[in-house]
């Protein structure tokens, strides 16, 4: 028997698989295919203080190995989050839960950490300080380290529970992003968020998306989502969430070795909504193929 | 929803870049017409998206034509290839509403689904009337399938090589538009939509999931944000915004 176990800042998870915010929704499409107590915990979609409509049609693009989205954080606003989505996603899930919030100014992201808080399923608080697809706000904290450390000494004077600054690609440094959020008091990171693309359609000398540029994501991003928690785990003491382009449990495995404590899922879910099933389901077959007991002991140990 | 595999039995070119493929499977799950299947393609990453045209407990037919390089690959898949689906997907047309002789109006390659709404509709007795519009005689297609259900649709072409000349608007100017169900281009979409007095519109969105999960086909209706994919791809006229 192989143990596939991993703790997160005092919470344990029955296996490290989780899905990524905005490919889940509040998990009610996948509650109908499969069991939601099968998934180590759920990210779900992320919150801003207002209902928010994202972004014009198109806002999907097909890509090489992956695909851009410029979806634009559309959420149904905090106090909907609060009062109805999370009382059903309750219903369907029975272990504590991620919730993603994101926001225009550090007062939004304050805001959405008071009410999450409170929130009793929230085991973890992730902070999305890097979304490509909004303006004024979004990837504009996650770019600039001085920025990120204010939004997380923020967040984390107004929560007990574990907060997780959620990093941008699109930096020059992921490293030095990650130790001012680690200096600043985040628990933990989670990387990478997509990274910002664009496709052209030649025949109409337009861009595909009506919003320009979106976020790639999918297995092609995945040896950038490996190369960026290598070098942020070698950067800081705090656990990370790896995530990016994961669609196999050899996947899952990858990420960890590179300095993963846990990973999400994204995009995977959306072409093949059994990939998280799927992924719990033959890693324990693997770990026993590759000599592995724990699960935790093979956690960062690329030098 | 179920991920299941259909087995390719046919494709056949119809019309100039217009493909109809047959495939048999399971498919006692589809509801009503104008729903539609989401296809994996070996080479792609998303998948298709593609209206139903017309099914039977153990089969369906898909028309489409190709636009890019995925419908392409799907044109070229040989029969005997067993293909990965999400199905059936969208809520599909509401026959109920628009009383025993309503109007459907398709355009181009968004007939197929008008197709198979008037297939159900003769199959519970009712008994509709059909308008189809294309910018060509190189793009009509689906008319003998349309007579074999005893129906005879008013053909129009932009350029009057078929039928008559002009929009559906236009043959629809001495038609009762009571009540209209239609799919088509998003401009002959809103065209109808000015000309009927109620209806249900079927629409078009590049999707990534097509089941609900992603938001990337969402539009804002009157009574909120809509999935296309989820809570479309048909929304009743008091809804539409444009």
């Amino acid at each position: 028997m192989v143990n596939t176990q991993v703790h997160l800042c005092g919470l344990t998870l029955d296996n490290p698989v989780i899905p990524a915010s905005g490919t889940f929704g509040y998990g009610r499409e996948f509650a109908e295919l499969y069991d939601l107590d099968i998934l180590g915990s759920i990210s779900f979609k992320g919150t801003t203080p207002e209902e928010r409509g994202g972004n014009p049609l198109p806002r999907i693009a097909e890509c090489p190995q992956g695909m851009l989205n410029s979806v634009g954080l559309q959420n149904p606003g905090l106090e909907e989050v609060c009062t109805r989505e999370l009382k059903e996603l309750a219903k369907i899930y029975h272990k504590p839960v991620i919730a993603n919030i994101s926001g225009f100014s550090v007062e939004d992201y304050v805001t959405c950490a008071r009410a999450m808080d409170r929130e009793e399923q929230v085991g973890i608080i992730e902070v999305n300080i890097s979304c490509p697809n909004v303006h004024n706000g979004g990837m504009a904290f996650g770019t600039d380290p001085a920025s990120a450390a204010e939004v997380t000494k923020a967040v984390r004077r107004v929560t007990d529970k574990p907060v997780f600054m959620k990093l941008s690609p699109n930096v020059t440094d992921i490293a030095e992003i990650a130790r001012a959020c680690e200096a600043a008091g985040a628990d933990g990171l989670s990387l990478i968020n997509t990274l910002l693309g664009m496709r052209i359609d030649i025949q109409r000398r337009q861009p595909v998306l009506a919003n320009k540029m979106g976020g790639y994501s999918g297995p092609a991003i995945f040896p950038v989502a490996v190369r960026m928690v290598y070098q942020a785990a070698r950067a800081v003491r705090i656990p990370i969430i790896g995530m990016g382009g994961i669609s196999t449990a050899e996947d899952v495995i990858e990420m960890m070795m590179a300095g993963a404590t846990a990973v999400q899922v994204g995009a995977a879910n959306l072409v093949d909504p059994f990939a998280c099933p799927n992924i719990i389901e033959t890693l324990p077959t693997l770990m026993e193929k590759l000599n592995i007991r724990n699960l935790e002991e093979i956690i960062g140990v690329i030098e | 929803m179920k991920q299941q595999y259909l087995t390719v039995r046919s494709v056949t070119e119809i019309q100039k870049n217009i493909y109809k493929m047959k495939l048999s499977g399971n498919c006692t799950e589809i509801s009503a017409p104008g729903q539609f299947i989401n296809i994996r393609l070996a080479g792609f990453y998303l998948r298709r998206p593609i209206s139903i045209a017309s099914w039977d407990a153990a089969s369906l037919t898909i028309v489409f034509r190709t636009v890019g390089a995925g419908t392409e690959a799907l044109s070229r898949v040989e029969p005997g290839t067993s293909l990965d689906v999400l199905m059936p997907l969208g809520n599909g047309f509401d026959l109920t509403k628009g009383g025993s002789s309503p109007l459907l109006i398709g355009g181009g390659i968004g007939l197929p689904p008008v197709y198979g709404l008037a297939r159900a509709m003769v199959q519970e007795g009712m008994t509709p009337r059909v308008i189809a519009g294309f910018n060509t005689k190189n793009d009509v297609i689906l008319t003998k399938d349309f007579n074999f259900l005893g129906i005879e649709p008013v053909i129009t072409t932009m350029d009057g090589s078929e039928g008559l000349r002009g929009t559906v608007t236009d043959a629809a100017a001495n038609a009762d538009t009571g009540y209209v169900y239609a799919c088509g281009p998003e401009p002959m979409l809103k065209a109808v939509y000015d000309i009927c007095g109620d209806g249900q519109f079927s629409f078009e969105a590049r999707m990534a999931c097509g089941f609900g999960a992603c938001m990337g086909c969402s539009c804002k209706t009157k009574y909120g944000y809509k999935r296309i994919c989820k809570d479309g791809p048909v929304l009743q006229k008091e809804e539409i915004i444009w």
